[in-house]
């Protein structure tokens, strides 16, 4: 159990002449949900097919479960204890779920029977069906499930809840943690703040094919010096400066973000009154005000000064 | 057996052709109703009549008599103009007017028509007293395999060999790499021997029902047999698939999309729909074209496949066309793994 599920180390992957991955150290440990983090365009593909052997790096060291991909005759060996979900595979329409099922499972050595796996993603009812005839969740699903059919010890996720509804979305979520249970590791790559946050230990946040911040979410939400955010607009356009906001009492960081500014505080109710005496005493209104507990997606915005769905 | 993977990805192949109601319609069905059509259109008329006209004038009807007389010709009295009008539409074969001398209107490229003329002058000349100078007997033989359906067949099963061929395994292939199923498989200790040889198999097991299909309908409706050994036809037929696939592999190891590999298919296919003497003798090119329109691979299978089915030839005696789609098939292979793309 000593060995890290993933080791990499200086990383690196160009397409032509853009950087996907420019120098990426990483250690994933046993038994751990690791999450990698960023907007479209960051790299987060590109990494998680180098770790699967789908992508030859340019260079640096990568080892899964204690092996190389470089090694030829290891390859078929490391294949058989990983189960793989690629972010945009479409599964033969005509076959049913079972028969699809069937066939993935012809190509390990040790695997679950198909019964069994379509319990574990709750498709039993949907065996004979036609793949064509699924909703977006359970073709997720059966993804998935043509992902752990095979026993695998390590198992990747490339944006598996990407344009789902919330319900099948957590449907996921709960097979992704009946997997962890029975002492699965998993690496995912997301771009749902809430995601990473409910499913991972740890997360490396990336941008532009480097790694900005790696920690437990719970670290990097505290990285930011404070709980909570307030976010608001003024009315008309009118100025206040920035020096005004930052010495209100528990303001730790202002960012200023379009025509809307976000504060992190300490605590909300000493904030708020302050800001709306500010604005009075400035003879300027608020055109929209919000709160809420400090994300992720704050922290990424806080390292970038970019926001993360549209970075 | 039945979990091993090879077994499942031809079961597979299966399933998403015969779930594919145009794709069987494509392979099946059309090669059929081709036939049909052809076969229909086509087909020898036999002792049928010749049709002639009589033009109306003085002795007309007279005749008409005569030359009713000969059991090829069939006879009708029309004016002038609607006699000429029926010869330009092809109604009638000849025009015979009734004056003398007599006047024989034909158009002289016609086959028909210079048979017709052939025929009424016979029988005319005879009416008027001119007399056989030799004794002669008419043998008639109706040999089996002269027919424009027994050519006909031999070259559909080529066509369709070719197309189920190129079309069924390079389509599905690029649709597995467009659809990332491709780089899916690559993802899994599958062997890449496995997911090809899944193609050769299942095209085997097609290439069964097609042949059935097509020879089964040649012989039901229009009796044209197989006068070669059925082994021979069988390990063509094989040879001829194999080597189509072989393309197939070629022409889908790096197309991306559908589209562009079916644009691929229909240059590579096209040539050999109008050169390879499916539907007409490719003798009837040029001296100058021959050499390449004879190394086509649809050339040579055809050419064997007649040359067994109607000329009852063995395997040994097809050496040329053998080797020439053997070639192809060698050579197909062994480039399209060099530069096929999997994923």
């Amino acid at each position: 159990m000593s060995t890290p599920a993933v080791v990499c180390r200086g990383l690196r992957k160009r397409y032509d002449d853009v950087v996907a991955v420019a120098g990426l150290d990483l250690e994933v440990a046993n038994g751990e949900c690791f999450g990698l983090l960023g907007p479209n365009g960051a790299g987060k593909t590109t990494t998680i097919e180098m770790l699967e052997g789908l992508t030859p790096p340019d260079g640096g060291e990568l080892v899964v479960l204690g092996r190389r991909w470089d090694d030829r005759r290891a390859r078929r060996a490391l294949q058989e204890r990983l189960g793989i979900q690629l972010q945009d595979t479409q599964l033969s329409e005509k076959l049913t779920v079972a028969e699809t099922l069937r066939l993935f499972r012809s190509f390990y050595r040790r695997s679950h029977t198909v019964e069994e796996t379509l319990r574990r993603v709750a498709l039993e009812d949907k065996a004979h069906a036609w793949v064509g005839k699924l909703s977006g969740g359970q073709k997720q699903r059966l993804s998935v499930a043509c992902a752990l059919i095979g026993r695998p010890e390590l198992l990747f996720l490339d944006e598996p809840t990407t344009g789902l509804d919330p319900q099948s979305r957590r449907q996921l979520w709960d097979i992704v943690a009946d997997f962890r249970h029975a002492g699965g590791t998993v690496v995912l790559t997301t771009h749902y703040m809430e995601e990473a946050e409910r499913l991972c230990e740890r997360v490396a946040i990336m941008d532009r094919g480097r790694v900005i911040a790696l920690g437990s979410p719970r670290e990097l939400i505290a990285s930011l010096g404070a709980e909570h955010v307030v976010e608001f607009a003024l009315a008309d356009h009118a100025r206040v400066p920035e020096g005004e906001f930052a010495a209100l009492p528990g303001v730790r960081a202002v960012r200023p973000m379009g025509d809307r500014i976000a504060l992190t505080v300490e605590r909300v109710h000493e904030a708020v009154p302050a800001l709306l005496a500010l604005m009075a005493k400035s003879n300027a209104e608020l055109s929209d005000l919000e709160t809420h507990h400090a994300t992720l997606e704050d922290v990424f915005v806080a390292l970038t000064g970019r926001q993360l769905r549209d970075a | 057996m039945r979990d091993h993977p090879l077994v499942q990805l031809t079961l597979t192949r299966l399933r998403e052709f015969y779930r594919e109601p145009e794709a069987v319609f494509w392979v099946f069905g059309f090669p059929i109703v081709l036939a049909f059509g052809l076969g229909i259109a086509f087909r020898n008329r036999g002792p049928s009549e010749l049709p002639v006209a009589v033009q109306r004038g003085a002795g007309d009807t007279a005749l008409a008599t005569i030359i009713k007389r000969s059991p090829q010709l069939g006879v009708q009295l029309l004016d002038s103009n609607d006699a000429r009008a029926a010869l330009r539409a092809g109604r009638v074969a000849l025009v015979v007017t009734p004056a003398d001398p007599l006047v024989y209107r034909y158009d002289s490229t016609r086959t028909e028509s210079r048979l017709a003329r052939l025929e009424a002058d016979a029988v005319i000349q005879a009416a008027r007293g001119r007399v056989d100078a030799a004794r002669v007997r008419d043998e008639h033989s109706a040999e089996p395999g002269a027919r424009y359906i027994d050519f006909l067949i031999p070259g559909l099963l080529g066509m369709n060999l070719m197309g189920s061929g190129i079309w069924g395994v390079g389509f599905a292939i690029v649709q597995a790499r467009s659809k990332r199923l491709l780089k899916r498989f690559m993802a899994t200790p599958m062997r890449k021997t496995h997911y090809l040889l899944g193609f050769i198999f299942s095209r085997l097991a097609f290439l069964v029902l097609e042949i059935a299909a097509l020879l089964g309908f040649g012989w039901f409706m229009f009796h044209v047999g197989v006068r070669g050994s059925l082994v021979a036809l069988s390990l063509l037929t094989v040879l001829g698939s194999l080597t189509f696939a072989g393309l197939g592999l070629l022409v889908a190891s790096r197309a991306r999309t559908v589209e562009g590999v079916s644009g691929l298919m229909n240059l590579v296919m096209l040539p050999m729909w109008i050169a390879s003497g499916t539907f007409f003798a490719y003798t009837r090119f040029p001296a100058a074209l021959q050499p390449f329109v004879r190394i086509l691979p649809l050339t040579a299978l055809n050419d064997a496949l007649r040359g067994v089915m109607i000329d009852g030839r063995s395997l040994a005696g097809l050496g040329v066309p053998v080797s020439i789609l053997g070639v192809w098939g060698v050579a197909s292979f062994g480039a399209a793994l060099l530069l096929f793309r999997w994923r």
